[in-house]
């Protein structure tokens, strides 16, 4: 190897992360919030006004409470921290990346904060774990996705994150596939492909969604461009938000999804 | 005298009424562009239609870049769905694309267009027949032609789009791009939730990979609308998360030819200078992408001494690098067999296509906003901009090698400026943005960037009230789509991802 090639090398150093299950990103990384306890009528409802996706909700007051609980749901959170800004010290987005999950309902933080959150081990589907917990390959499909997701997805694969430590990869064919991971809103352009690629994966297989875009339609809601019925009718196995989501997201999610510590 | 056939704008952004802008008769609009396409270094950045109640108002914004100005006027015609008028694009073959846009968006039909083809199949397209499934490829009938149909799901992890060859054995004879699968309604919605706040977030979602580059267009175009001078520090600020973009994806650009000609070590370093580049980006705002750092009025990342001190730390090193790796890169036999006299755009192509940004820039052509018409930071800064003259895959990559460097030097040139006393200050008094501006009524805004694919250029119209009632966004892509299709003639179609890759145009940013 000639002498130009090892200095690059010795340059470059080892830039794999050694444990992508314990890194710490920098706090003002904008991961999962935290909602204090003491919010007020008012604070609430300048919080819910504020936000641009509608992802700051109330829970009904129960009978024991004066007020009900303020909730953020990560499915529908563009991560803007608009509502930190205006309520500091009620609010904070954390640096835990740690978000994905399997149930819906687990993305949706409560003032309070020690809800359960992370992945339910028990409503993870039986022949993922026996299948792919040793490798897992996926077919992306970008479907009104904005390119800033597709390429965190790249970057869980390159010499940083290196995913592929795991056997989880990218691949070409849908036919190599097991499973379908979907960015952006889905557009009602896009919705047939979709269709078409996802009946092209052999079963068992499985469906990320990854993105705030992806899970919820995010800044784009409401777009009568879009075509979202592709998801009424299908089980999703993952749901990773973030806009977009950090690679550790979602390989973490990932991770925790197919049962490897 | 001044001339009565134009309103011109010396400032970027800048903001005119509606009623100053002249409406000329066809005729006279045509002879007029006609004119000043004459010249040398004028384009079209924007033509497009503004629906009144009663009429269609053709509005077309010319950049005369010599004098660094921007000339708006236009023509209006009765809103008949049979209206045809003599096409533009038949003289002028930059203007295909602006009336293949208008003609899908409200049928209007342009007489001896040579092109007429979808742009985007928007939801709201006049024609509801015409299908993402019918569209009306060009084919050629010969026994010794095939034609390879690609996408729109890619090999990697990529956005969609349809490309259609027709070859002669492996020889591309010509390339035909289908796009629209990413069109979300993104100028329908900023139209219909008008809130600052949404619509901010909704420029900086037009294409993530440029994410500043939109966001800055738009804070242009709603500050010019409310009067807003933004202070010299946050312009300052502005282009240094401009520049860091451009670095990291000149860089990421970089590491993927690297990849398409299977030269693994420049992959592998390049995507790891990416990385430092863009969570540099992280590390002051919280996001890789430097989403929510632009927002009208101010800003809630002001940059700390910490930051700042980061920024060049890690510009250093990166830099030292990056320019280790590209020295070998462009000098190693096989790279440069691959990279030389491949995908070729000469300068009359790129000029009649009217390409903008990379594109434009390696093809020969002088054309970077930072020059003509420069905004934020670079107003009073003589950016120069980089120039190569070739048009192959080699230009537009050494383009990228030596626009990072450049970059590299803004950012430390603005860093400069900065006093320890103004840093200090900064932390404590922030600007926090503005999200309820009232904007002036009835005028026309036009904001233009240049990020790192090239021209961005944004437009909002308002309403008598001051409510917006039109938007228009443009992506470089919007021009360059056409510069990939023209560059891979009589290429091998084996050598198509390193051409495409070589351009890396936006899909989500076309179809909007």
């Amino acid at each position: 190897m000639p002498l130009k090639e090892i200095n690059i090398f010795r340059r470059h150093g080892s830039q794999y992360v050694p444990d992508l299950r314990k890194v710490r990103l920098p706090e003002i990384f904008r991961g999962k919030p935290v909602i204090g306890h003491y919010i007020t009528p008012a604070e609430g409802h300048l919080a819910m006004n504020l936000c641009p996706t509608g992802a700051v909700g109330l829970l009904p007051a129960n009978p024991d409470a004066d007020h009900g609980l303020y909730t953020i749901d990560l499915g529908k959170c563009v991560f803007c921290r608009e509502c930190e800004f205006a309520l500091p010290g009620k609010i904070r987005f954390t640096g835990d990346y740690k978000m994905a999950t399997n149930v819906r309902e687990r993305l949706v933080v409560v003032s309070g904060g020690d809800q359960p959150a992370g992945l339910d081990p028990g409503k993870v589907r039986k022949e993922i774990r026996s299948f792919f917990k040793h490798a897992l390959k996926l077919r992306q499909v970008s479907a009104g996705g904005d390119n800033s997701t597709e390429m965190e997805l790249n970057a869980a694969g390159n010499v940083n994150f290196d995913m592929g430590r795991y056997g989880i990869e990218f691949v070409a064919s849908p036919r190599h596939a097991d499973g379908i991971v979907i960015t952006g809103p889905i557009s009602e352009n896009m919705a047939e492909a979709l269709q078409i690629c996802y009946d092209a994966i052999p079963t068992p297989k499985i469906i990320i969604l990854a993105g705030t875009d992806a899970i919820s339609s995010g800044i784009f809601s409401g777009s009568p461009a879009l075509n979202r019925t592709f998801l009424n009718h299908h089980y999703v196995d993952l749901y990773v938000p973030g806009n977009p989501p950090h690679p550790l997201t979602f390989i973490n999610g990932v991770l925790d999804l197919i049962g490897r510590l | 005298m001044m001339d009565q056939r134009y309103i011109e704008i010396l400032t970027n952004p800048g903001t005119v009424k509606l009623a100053d802008i002249p409406v000329l008769q066809y005729p006279e609009f045509s002879a007029f562009v006609d004119l000043l396409m004459g010249e040398e270094g004028t384009h079209c950045v924007s033509y497009f239609v503004l629906p009144k109640p009663d009429t269609y108002r053709f509005i077309c914004c010319m950049a005369a870049d010599e004098n660094h100005a921007l000339l708006i006027f236009s023509h209006e015609q009765p809103l008949e769905p049979s209206l045809s008028l003599q096409s533009l694009t038949a003289r002028h073959f930059q203007f295909h694309a602006f009336e293949r846009e208008i003609h899908e968006n409200f049928g209007i039909t342009f007489r001896e267009h040579p092109w007429m083809k979808p742009v985007r199949y928007p939801f709201d397209r006049a024609d509801q027949s015409r299908i993402m499934n019918n569209y009306p490829f060009f084919s050629i009938d010969g026994e010794e032609l095939h034609e390879v149909g690609v996408g729109p799901v890619h090999a990697g992890i990529i956005e969609p789009g349809h490309f259609r060859f027709i070859c002669h054995g492996e020889q591309v004879l010509h390339l035909e791009i289908q796009l629209g699968y990413q069109h979300r309604g993104v100028e329908h919605l900023f139209i219909e939730k008008p809130g600052i706040l949404h619509q901010s977030l909704l420029a900086e979602s037009i294409a993530g990979d440029t994410a500043v580059g939109h966001s800055m267009a738009y804070a242009g175009v709603v500050e010019s609308l409310a009067g807003i001078v933004v202070p010299p520090y946050l312009s300052a600020e502005r282009v240094i998360a401009l520049e860091l973009e451009r670095i990291a994806m000149h860089i990421g650009d970089t590491a993927a030819l690297c990849t398409d000609i299977a030269y693994q070590l420049g992959q592998v370093v390049n995507e790891a200078l990416r990385t430092i580049v863009i969570n540099t980006t992280q590390l002051w705002c919280g996001n890789r992408f430097g989403k929510g750092l632009v927002r009208p009025g101010g800003s809630h990342y002001p940059l700390s001494g910490a930051t700042i001190a980061e920024i060049l730390k890690n510009l250093k090193d990166v830099e030292e690098r990056y320019v280790q790796v590209t020295d070998r890169i462009f000098s190693l036999p096989s790279a440069l067999g691959r990279f030389e006299g491949t995908g070729k755009l000469t300068t009359m192509q790129a000029s009649l296509i009217g390409a903008v940004g990379m594109a434009a820039k390696s093809s020969g052509m002088y054309r970077d906003i930072r020059w003509s018409h420069p905004f934020s930071a670079y107003a009073g800064h003589r950016y120069e901009p980089v120039m190569l003259h070739k048009g192959d895959v080699w230009s537009r990559a050494m383009l990228r090698k030596r626009e990072v460097e450049k970059s590299m030097e803004v950012i430390r040139e603005l860093i400069r400026t900065f006093t320890s006393t103004e840093i200090e200050n900064r932390k404590s008094k922030i600007e926090n943005p503005i999200y309820d501006l009232s904007l002036a009524p009835s005028s026309l805004a036009i904001s233009m960037v240049e990020g790192w694919r090239g021209e961005i250029c944004h437009i909002a119209v308002t309403g008598d009230s001051g409510k917006m009632i039109h938007y228009k966004a443009k992506d470089p892509s919007f021009h360059n789509w056409m510069a990939l299709a023209l560059a891979v003639r009589n290429q091998e179609i084996s050598d198509f991802p390193l051409c495409n890759k070589s351009f890396n145009l936006s899909y989500c940013g076309n179809d909007l």
